[in-house]
């Protein structure tokens, strides 16, 4: 293998291994919020031990992501220095206002929402749980703003080679921003609602009574239930969005080779790139063209026209697109099935006497956002291949000349931490979650207890 | 932008200082925080705990410092930054190994079965010298000019050993301030164990700069220069036989003082790095690159300069808050 794929595959690596942890921090920031305001609004206990289980997970999630970020940043001088020499007047920006404005902000208040509870009046850590929560978002507005702007760049001039950036505004509000924001805001819900809902399941599975168990249940499943509907609307307008700007992308999605009225929505089959073809193909006639031009014989473009007189071809890998986006979609709808149905067997048993069975499936979809929204960048990553930025700069202009042999190594190397460190993530999540259960204090964890204390509730590992 | 004259001149300079700040805000900072995980092998298993609590509220914030240096060098020097980052790839991967190593045990040890403790107390010790070494082992290749040639790695080698000793310091020194009864004893045992690899440090790093390239020993050694510098070399001693003396004699009656040797070794940090400062300006890659040649357009450091303006003081000051909200000794563990 060459360098230049050894690093897209490393750098894939890193960027998924990171992606699962800022996915469970920006939503569940905001759920702890929401703990922390119903503790203050009714007084009742249950909220904070809800409060307390899930700021652990949150901690552990932060941490993940702090140092699996600060690989991020340094990846992109060790192994791809054309992409800032080629766009860092306005990739530079973006991500310095990332750092100045959501990084510190999180990192900073983190700790007083961790370790400062006894330390603070308690209206000064629930503005700590706001700002933290605050921060993540910032922090996802920009990057988002970063990789919009990378599939549809707009508002600069190429001065010998060299992007500049023309209109700040154009830059920030590109075409994709808005759909790509609400798409990650909403996949990050759903992945922590997800989340909360199966590992309550979980507890109660094993025989967890807790009223803050039977509220997160709830909680979870409701969030759950409510905004999927929501993303599969916006999945839906952005993909009208990329049909529009990025169209070798969803030719790629939908597995269309040919442009043509009447497109099929292709529901199974094995893209065969070399002979430019489907095979085993199960498909609903006129689907794609319904879906993506709301009528029967509307024109849907097709992989072929992205082969250049010279056979270079300029569209991504078609089978890595057409799967993950199945795979999206897939666990899209299992989400939408299981989350409902919850909901009427809230309606009908509720959150205490739930049958085994849909707690079963719940823990067992406990982190299906992961899966969905992994899935779900690789289609929108892969899509936008050959390109590293959409029609300015090719990911091959932009890679190091560092031997392939070295980046092999380090990939083996970052490989091996990331896979023992998810499963020791997951293993220890399980394990505060069994402690909890059992009704164990919940951890060994201790907090500076120095100074004055003002508030003697509200410790966080209590 | 014209306000201070050129921008392509004013705006770079701006940048390499903010950089050069953000880093030695890092440096002292995460310091602390790597030197206290070097000396967790060193400390009673009681007393672990404590360790890592000293610097509980803190370390996520300190690395995000060195998010914005390297960000301050990616947005605003990128050429530089590919340059320096392909050199070292190798230390750098070791580097955030280390990192992610202790992100993640800081964690772990607290959360994961109490049986699994010592595993994960090892890594944050494995990570905090994977760090540590990597960090000093860069400074070295840096200040040789990125080159890899048996000599300067030899060179480079002997400071990622100084530096990771003198982390250790700075770390003991953070302990004497936060923490008192035995442990404030064993800190200022470690700290006195550990100045040598600060002094050491310093010194090779002197004296071997100027050598290695003609432009630095010429902007060192002549009339008046040499005067101008001369309070450099004459503080950093000073500051070092105070600290010396300080050490002997503490711990001081009812803890008074205990800060005085951290703030001491923020001092000599500060004072050492100024010198390299003025030794490498105004090249980014040692004698190859300058601010100027490397710098991003002026409407883009420009449009950044604006933000930071704002948002720099906002940091600065919820970091001194979150440092007052966390004042006084690291107490004793309450396990729950």
């Amino acid at each position: 293998m060459d360098t230049l794929l050894l690093s897209r595959i490393q750098f894939g690596a890193n960027i998924s291994f990171h992606i699962l942890f800022p996915t469970i921090t920006i939503a569940l920031g905001w759920m702890l919020l929401f703990f922390k305001l119903r503790f203050s609004a009714t007084g009742d206990r249950k909220w904070m031990d809800a409060y307390m289980f899930w700021v652990k997970v949150f901690a552990l999630s932060f941490a993940m992501g702090v140092v699996s970020g600060i690989t991020m940043s340094f990846q992109f001088g060790t192994n791809w220095p054309g992409f800032m020499e080629t766009v860092g007047n306005v990739a530079g920006p973006l991500l310095a206002y990332e750092i100045m404005t959501a990084f510190f902000l999180e990192a900073v208040f983190l700790g007083i929402m961790l370790f400062g509870a006894s330390k603070v009046k308690s209206w000064v850590h629930t503005l700590a749980t706001f700002l933290v929560a605050f921060g993540t978002t910032m922090s996802t507005f920009w990057i988002i703003v970063l990789n919009s702007w990378m599939h549809t760049p707009q508002g600069y001039e190429l001065i010998d080679g060299v992007v500049h950036a023309t209109n700040w505004f154009e830059i920030v509000f590109n075409p994709s921003m808005p759909y790509r924001f609400v798409h990650m805001m909403l996949a990050s819900g759903l992945t922590v609602a997800f989340l909360i809902a199966g590992i309550s399941a979980l507890r109660m599975l094993w025989g967890d009574k807790g009223e803050d168990v039977k509220s997160a249940l709830r909680v979870g499943i409701i969030a759950a239930a409510g905004l999927i509907p929501l993303q599969i609307l916006a999945g839906d307008m952005h993909g009208l969005n990329t049909l529009e700007y990025q169209p070798a992308k969803v030719a790629a999605m939908e597995g269309n080779w040919e442009t043509r009225s009447n497109v099929p929505l292709v529901l199974f089959a094995i893209p065969d790139q070399e002979n430019r073809t489907n095979h085993f193909e199960i498909s609903i006639p006129n689907g794609a063209s319904y879906i993506l031009k709301h009528k029967a014989d509307g024109v849907v473009p097709g992989l072929n026209d992205f082969v250049e007189e010279d056979g270079t071809i300029m569209h991504p890998r078609v089978s890595a697109v057409f799967f993950s986006f199945r795979i999206m979609i897939g666990t899209g709808v299992a989400m939408l099935l299981l989350s409902w149905a919850g909901v009427v067997m809230l309606r009908k048993y509720g959150a205490g006497n739930m049958p085994k069975l849909p707690l079963i499936a719940f823990s067992a979809m406990s982190f299906s956002g992961w899966i969905a929204t992994l899935a779900g960048w690789y289609t929108t990553e892969i899509g936008r291949q050959p390109w590293l930025v959409q029609g300015v700069l090719s990911t091959k202009d932009a890679v190091s000349d560092v031997p392939a042999g070295m980046v092999l190594s380090t990939l083996i190397g970052y490989l091996v931490i990331y896979a023992s460190l998810i499963i020791a993530y997951m293993g220890v999540i399980t394990y505060l979650a069994r402690r909890a259960t059992r009704g164990e204090p919940l951890t060994s964890r201790q907090y500076p207890r120095g100074g004055t204390t003002d508030v003697p509730v509200l410790q966080p590992g209590e | 932008m014209d306000f201070f004259g050129d921008p392509a001149v004013w705006l770079p300079w701006t940048f390499a200082s903010l950089m050069g700040l953000s880093i030695l805000i890092y440096v002292v900072l995460d310091g602390f925080d790597l030197g206290v995980g070097l000396l967790m092998p060193l400390a009673e298993d009681d007393e672990k705990d404590r360790l890592v609590a000293s610097i509980g509220p803190f370390w996520d914030a300190n690395e995000t410092w060195l998010v914005l240096a390297i960000g301050l060098l990616l947005v605003a020097f990128p050429p530089a930054h590919g340059l320096i980052l392909t050199a070292l790839y190798l230390p750098v991967f070791i580097m955030l190994v280390g990192l992610i190593l202790r992100g993640v045990s800081f964690e772990m040890r607290a959360k994961a079965p109490i049986a699994q403790k010592p595993l994960w107390n090892g890594a944050f010790f494995a990570g905090s010298l994977m760090a540590s070494l990597s960090q000093g082992f860069m400074l070295g290749m840096y200040v040789m000019g990125l080159t890899w040639t048996l000599p300067h790695v030899g060179f480079a080698l002997l400071t990622a050993v100084f530096l990771t000793v003198g982390y250790s310091f700075i770390g003991a020194v953070w302990l004497i301030w936060k923490t008192d009864g035995a442990l404030q004893l064993h800190s200022v045992r470690w700290a006195k164990g550990g100045m040598w690899g600060l002094i050491l440090g310093i010194g090779s790093i002197s004296l071997a700069t100027p050598f290695v390239s003609t432009r630095i020993f010429d902007k060192w050694f002549s009339f008046p220069e040499i005067l101008y510098l001369s309070p450099l070399p004459i503080l950093s001693g000073v500051l070092v036989v105070f600290l010396w003396i300080q050490l002997r004699r503490m711990p001081f009656e009812n803890d008074r003082y205990s800060w005085t040797p951290f703030a001491a070794a923020t001092a000599l940090f500060t004072l050492a790095y100024t010198g390299m400062a003025y030794s490498f300006y105004p090249y980014v890659v040692p004698d190859k690159l300058t601010i100027y040649e490397s710098a991003s357009a002026p409407e883009s450091l420009f449009i950044i300069l604006l933000g930071t303006l704002f948002v720099l003081p906002a940091i600065i000051g919820y970091t001194v808050l979150s440092y007052y909200i966390f004042r006084g000794k690291a107490m004793e563990l309450r396990y729950d």
